[in-house]
């Protein structure tokens, strides 16, 4: 046996072996990025959002604006406090209502319901939005974000379970500008 | 001694260090080289250091749990002894390494030290800055308190912008649908594994380049670097006038990483830990969250785009900012080196300090933010009031109920967000005013559904006092004209 065919012989069991380990490596990383997006494939079937009660329609007096928490429905035992979410409850009348994500639509900051002005505002970037959660001025370039609410039993209830944020805002209701400006 | 000697060689026979840690400390570097603006990139080592020693004390108390976190700072803050300096340490440790490595860039930067044959250096170092820039941001992030909730909630409406991929990004950068405990273990994971193991490795990559490639020669006007020629003179220069990098240089090195940790030291004991705020529920909405101070140009910036411009330059501007960074180094390889000879790059310097040294200090008045207490803490001065009609007053009454000093100031009291109302007068007149109360516009909300027509008679009329003393309100000539002099002065509603 020459020196050239032992090299040879070695270098495709290296070669072998290298192919081997890559396709171990690609077996491996299956799980391994299935474990890293498990976050956005959850989301995909809809697993996030469902219907959770904000309390009984007395709680909302007609014509005005209330503060409303509410426990997010998706919970992990490290959560602690942060699923307890906050939302403006709007009770137009009888039981029509608008529920608005706390979230300005800019970048994310928590509005405040100033009913002496009738305006919400936010304490970040000066936005500001109407009653009814049209943009009223400052940088956000839109409404503020509406949870699709029903009303059973008496019951307020909203569809949530996701931050509402400038660009995932598909499951909560596109508000359209308004025209006076 | 011979004691000492016998075991130096026992251990060096197996470790064969001692031959290249002597070529490391004796190699040649240009004598001017060892200057005091040399000793930044070994202070910005030294402040990493510290992080990591300051860091892993930390984590044997701290608790990566969004339930958790935030007692466990507070009793790293009140309850273990010396707690409170490790996180004042850490925090102050955090402002001054990212300070120390802008300054270490932009020396780089002036003194030409990316050019050729030192580009994968600059290039690397960008990257650090990119990590250190993380390391900040994720280190806000574990200080688990309202700042780090709602700032977690900034960054997600930022990457959810993204076009298509946004709503996936946000999910994978809160590890769930939203701001919880998964959010707070991965910025953990990232802030103590990911991005410290990557900090270590690009490091040491590029102090081997230093060393490989030798500390870049002090500039010299006229002493312009050709790829042809370059290496040749500096191993040159190292010969004629080269001096070994240990003492002649180190020195000063030692030096300044000293003065630098008793700086940190000093500034934690003086002004202590930072936080934490609030606890992070986010049902206390009551709050005004601001980025730490490296991000504050940026919080500026976010409130001052126009609405339009916003996504395209958050989603643009930091890959263009990054492409030039990196990309510099090829545009300009050769040429002279000396900041003398290079004065756009001056001025290129001059005007981003600038840039962020002015956003930086608006956002530490926010003139762009609605004083959310404003109508119920100032009230209206006495001298605006002062021999006022009923009509007046109840204006007055209406313009401080209806909140308009959240934005507007009078007497220099209230918000910024509008212009000043103590010569409102002056600029608009009785139907302006109605108009742009009723109306908006210019950013200021529409009142009109606010606000009925006796409270804007009122409040108009309020408005009309507000003119300096020697000077007349403004008043609509052509309707002298039209309706003739004399016609009452109290503001007429539009049709």
């Amino acid at each position: 046996m020459s020196n050239e065919n032992v090299l040879s012989r070695r270098g495709v069991l290296m070669k072998v072996g290298i192919l081997f380990n890559a396709l171990v490596a690609s077996a491996l990383g299956v799980p391994i990025v299935g474990f890293l997006l498990s976050s956005i494939t959850r989301g995909r079937q809809n697993g996030y959002l469902s219907w959770v009660p904000l309390g009984s329609v007395n709680e909302f007096p007609e014509g005005e604006t209330r503060l409303a928490t509410f426990r997010n429905p998706f919970v992990s035992p490290t959560d602690g406090k942060t699923v307890d979410t906050a939302c403006w409850v709007r009770r137009v009348e009888a039981e029509k209502f608008q529920v608005f994500a706390v979230n300005c639509a800019h970048l994310g900051c928590p509005v405040r319901w100033f009913p002496q002005s009738g305006l919400f505002m936010c304490p970040c970037h000066g936005g500001a939005y109407y009653r009814d959660g049209s943009r009223a001025s400052g940088p956000p370039e839109r409404g503020l974000f509406e949870y699709p609410y029903k009303v059973e039993n008496g019951l307020v209830t909203i569809q949530a379970g996701e931050l509402p944020t400038p660009g995932a805002s598909a499951a909560l209701l596109q508000k359209k500008p308004p025209c006076a400006s | 001694m011979r004691l000492v000697t016998q075991v130096g060689e026992w251990f060096d026979r197996r470790l064969q260090l001692a031959a290249p840690i002597r070529e490391v400390t004796e190699h040649r570097v240009p004598r001017n080289t060892a200057s005091w603006w040399y000793v930044f990139g070994s202070a910005a080592l030294t402040v990493f250091l510290l992080q990591i020693v300051t860091g892993i004390l930390l984590a044997m108390i701290y608790v990566p749990s969004a339930g958790e976190a935030w007692s466990s700072l507070q009793s790293l803050n009140h309850d273990v002894a010396l707690g409170w300096f490790i996180r004042a340490m850490h925090g102050w440790g955090s402002n001054f390494m990212v300070a120390i490595v802008l300054i270490h860039m932009v020396q780089v930067f002036l003194f030409g030290a990316y050019k050729f044959p030192r580009e994968l250096t600059w290039i690397i170092g960008v990257f650090l800055l990119l990590m250190t820039l993380g390391m900040a941001f994720s280190g806000q992030v574990l200080r688990f308190d309202q700042d780090a909730y709602w700032g977690l909630g900034i960054g997600a409406s930022i990457a959810s912008r993204v076009p298509i991929i946004g709503p996936a990004a946000v999910k994978l950068m809160l590890g769930g649908p939203i701001i919880a405990g998964a959010t707070l273990s991965r910025f953990f994971a990232l802030h103590v594994f990911v991005i410290p193991g990557m900090l270590i490795g690009f490091a040491g990559l590029h102090l081997l380049m230093v060393l490989k490639l030798g500390i870049n020669e002090w500039p010299m006007p006229g002493r312009v670097v050709r790829r042809s020629t370059y290496a040749d003179e500096y191993h040159e220069l190292t010969k004629t006038d080269g001096a070994p990098f240990v003492p002649y240089a180190v020195w000063k090195d030692l030096f300044f990483a000293a003065f630098i940790l008793l700086a940190v030291a000093a500034c934690a004991y003086y002004f202590g830990p930072f936080g934490p705020t609030g606890r992070p529920d986010p049902t206390v909405i009551q709050t005004a969250p601001k980025p730490d101070y490296f991000f504050l140009w940026l919080y500026a910036l976010l409130s001052l785009l126009p609405p339009s411009m916003e996504t395209p330059a958050l989603l643009i501007g930091p890959v263009v900012a990054i492409a030039g960074l990196v990309l510099l180094p090829f545009l300009s390889g050769e040429g002279e080196k000396s900041w003398r000879r290079r004065p756009i790059a001056v001025l290129t310097v001059l005007l981003i300090a600038i840039i962020l040294g002015t956003f930086t200090h608006l956002s530490g008045f926010t003139p762009w933010s609605p004083h959310m207490n404003a109508w119920s803490s100032d009230p209206i001065p006495e001298r605006n009031l002062h021999g006022s009609t009923a009509l007046q007053r109840q204006g007055a009454l209406v313009f401080q109920v209806k909140q308009c000093r959240n934005c507007h100031s009078l007497g220099e009291v209230g918000g910024q967000r509008g212009p000043a109302l103590d010569t409102v007068a002056v600029r608009l007149t009785a139907d302006q005013l109605i108009r742009q109360v009723i109306q908006g516009g210019g950013n200021m909300p529409a009142y009109g559904k606010n606000l009925s027509p006796a409270e804007t008679t009122a409040l108009v009329a309020f408005l009309e006092t507000l003119h300096p003393a020697g000077q007349a309100p403004a008043r609509d000539a052509s309707q002298d004209a039209v309706l003739g002099e004399g016609q009452p002065e109290s503001p007429r509603a539009q049709p």
